[in-house]
């Protein structure tokens, strides 16, 4: 069991790094969005699951209780990151930011 | 197991760093609003990290909870709020030239 | 007249146990002053807003949307992780600022309900590389890619998914 979960968690640790690398490297603020939004999530499912197991610990009624409120958690998180997502962009679009392209002549 | 968690613990922190400079340096107020909401989504890992180290999940877990409901409203109260200001261009612009 | 009021009653009662379930799980105790309590307020609770939950008249047909959306959830979850993957060798790749090319595209949804509509703008939003920007009253979506390969063929395909869950 604490394998499953040390994987899971180091797979979430590298989804972190990618968004937080993701978020410097990016050129402009739609595109850094992107890995904003979306690899933070992913890295917030995968090391929450990790977590989730390992607190499953010797199966008793608390610690059952526990690992679902750290699912309850992830599930909160995936509805509300693409809102949050939105109402970022809907702010951009409507403040007229223009989106950077490659230059392709 | 405990040096494990005390770890990715210390890792995630440093890792907030390189949100914190988007937010810091970020040429629009969106940029810093981007690098508060993935602050704000790596605590959320980070607080059940310490509940683990501590031994005291039970309770550190509704404290995450709380902490993933006030980045959310916090971040869609902010985009609201900024939408319609007109410094985004400004500040582009004095960038920029 | 008859079978509306009858509808309201049976989504209240839903309302009700999905939100006494959540109450027991966020409570944790189980001794008869926390149930009492959790079950009168659940009960306001779901006598003043059921309709905000699940509207009335969408009722009969619910039980099947929900079955096909959970197993709708694992395909996506899988569209995510690949997509996942694809941005995060973007973002490490040495020469990331001539792979990438952002671009706005838009198509038109033939989705009619709402919450089909609000299901789709979320899982393209949930997919890395699409984000939606807009969808107007007549289902027509703009939305941000940050590669071409991102946006070319996923909307689409969720967007099919999507009408066959919602029975559309």
């Amino acid at each position: 069991m604490n394998t499953i979960a040390v994987i899971m968690i180091l797979i979430g640790l590298l989804f972190f790094t990618g968004g937080a690398v993701g978020i410097i490297r990016m050129p402009d603020f739609y595109s850094r969005l992107h890995p904003a939004g979306k690899l933070d999530t992913m890295g917030l499912l995968m090391s929450m699951l990790g977590l989730a197991v390992y607190a499953l610990g010797d199966m008793t009624l608390g610690e059952a209780l526990t690992s679902l409120k750290i699912i309850l958690i992830v599930v909160f998180v995936f509805i509300t990151s693409p809102t949050a997502t939105h109402a970022i962009v809907d702010a951009g679009v409507r403040a007229g930011l223009e989106p950077w392209t490659q230059d392709r002549h | 197991m405990d040096l494990f968690f005390l770890g990715s613990a210390i890792f995630l922190t440093l890792l907030m760093l390189l949100p914190l400079y988007r937010a810091i340096v970020g040429p629009t107020v969106l940029d810093r609003l981007i690098g508060v909401n993935a602050i704000g989504s790596k605590t959320t890992a980070l607080l059940i990290f310490i509940g683990v180290l501590y031994h005291r999940v039970d309770m550190f877990v509704d404290i995450s909870l709380a902490y993933a409901m006030l980045n959310f409203i916090a971040v869609l109260a902010a985009s609201r709020y900024f939408q319609k200001r007109k410094g985004l261009y400004d500040e582009i612009e004095h960038r920029g030239s | 007249m008859e079978k509306e009021t009858r509808a309201t009653v049976g989504s209240r009662v839903i309302t009700f146990l999905i939100m006494f379930a959540i109450w027991l799980l966020l409570s944790g105790r189980f001794d008869a002053f926390h149930l009492v309590l959790g079950a009168v307020s659940c009960a306001l609770v779901a006598a003043f807003s059921a309709d905000l939950l699940l509207p009335s008249p969408d009722l009969p047909r619910m039980p099947g949307v929900w079955w096909r959306f959970i197993k709708y959830i694992p395909w996506l979850l899988y569209q995510v992780l690949v997509a996942n993957i694809h941005v995060m060798y973007l973002v490490f790749h040495p020469r990331m600022m001539e792979l990438i090319d952002p671009q706005i595209m838009e198509f038109d949804s033939r989705l009619k309900s709402d919450m089909a509509r609000v299901t789709l703008a979320n899982s393209i939003t949930l997919t890395p590389g699409t984000i939606t920007i807009y969808i107007s009253l007549y289902g027509h979506i703009t939305f941000h890619v940050i590669d071409i390969e991102s946006g070319k063929t996923l909307p689409w395909i969720m967007e099919a998914r999507i009408g066959e869950v919602f029975g559309e």
